[in-house]
């Protein structure tokens, strides 16, 4: 078990990686909105890359399975990266949605339902 | 004393980071939503200067907090007005959402406490190499091809392990500039908006 007041282990951030992967998705199942959607990404981009960084950490992980040195930063750098540019492209996309449709609700882009 | 005072900053962040994530989850309206994002993300810099990812943890403070949230307020500010800020979803996909995340919530956390050398502390042989090293060069160093940590080691030239990044840094820059042209191409307004949502 963890203890709460100990020294920090990889498992203290694994824990905190996974409650805002688990928002991350539930916001993402729940809004309706498109900019809530991206919101949920992010959260769920950030989730992981708190895992990357704990992997990566020379005081938390040192000499244990999956150690990943600068790699674990080096990860996570391309990852902030790439969501910034996600984040870019699906706001264009978000903003020609409302331009065409006057709306932000996801549930009502269905024209291309079969 | 030291352990306890990092305790003690870990739980502090760790708690805003999870409080704000589950206030952004369980939020309504979507401006609040966004800030609550922008509070989580602060934390979550904190997390990274803590585990000692200092330049990580500027760069998630600059191009996060400081610019993807920027953006996403701009879109919000731009797409939802009026009754779009609290749009609903019906109560049973809601339950859904909840039970197949509390699913996914448990396997996590099941998967993180399950291997036993993640819940002990680092060799204890290790911690005097374990100081704060300052890594912001040697990231630089590797984005362009070079591990200038693996360079001191016992490897030699060409080694596995031993390449760096210039590859993947090429292909994101040129995958950045498509995204910018992309972005401007796709965000061009097409046709005049209706009458009635421009401003009076």
């Amino acid at each position: 078990m963890v203890g709460l007041l100990g020294s920090l282990h990889v498992s203290h951030y694994l824990l905190v990686g996974a409650v805002l992967f688990v928002c991350g998705v539930f916001c993402m199942a729940t809004k309706r909105n498109v900019i809530g959607v991206l919101l949920g990404i992010e959260l769920v981009l950030n989730g992981a890359n708190i895992n990357l960084v704990a992997f990566g950490s020379p005081m938390l992980a040192a000499g244990a399975d999956g150690f990943l040195g600068l790699d674990g930063q080096l990860m996570a750098i391309f990852v902030i990266v790439l969501a910034a540019a996600e984040a870019a492209i699906a706001l264009a996309i978000a903003l020609n949605y409302y331009n065409l449709h006057a709306t932000a609700d996801v549930d009502q882009a269905d024209e291309l339902k079969g | 004393m030291q352990i306890l005072g990092e305790a003690l900053t870990f739980l502090l962040f760790a708690g805003l980071a999870c409080g704000f994530a589950i206030a952004v989850a369980l939020g309504r309206n979507i401006v609040r939503m966004a800030f609550y994002l922008v509070g989580s993300l602060g934390a979550v810099a904190g997390l990274y200067f803590l585990a000692g990812a200092i330049f990580l943890g500027v760069v998630q403070l600059l191009i996060y907090v400081g610019g993807t949230m920027v953006l996403l307020v701009f879109g919000l500010m731009l797409t939802s007005g009026g009754p779009q800020i609290t749009l609903r979803i019906s109560r049973t996909q809601w339950l859904t959402a909840a039970i197949g995340c509390g699913l996914l919530l448990g396997l996590l956390v099941w998967a993180a406490l399950s291997v036993n050398q993640w819940t002990q502390p680092i060799a204890s042989t290790q911690t005097g190499s374990a100081q704060l090293v300052p890594e912001t060069s040697r990231l630089g160093l590797a984005l362009v091809g070079v591990r200038a940590e693996q360079v001191a080691g016992e490897h030699s030239a060409g080694a596995a392990g031993l390449m760096g990044y210039l590859l993947a840094f090429e292909i994101v820059s040129i995958h950045l500039l498509a995204v910018l042209i992309g972005a401007a191409y796709l965000a061009r307004p097409r046709r005049p908006l209706p009458p009635e949502s421009e401003p009076s």
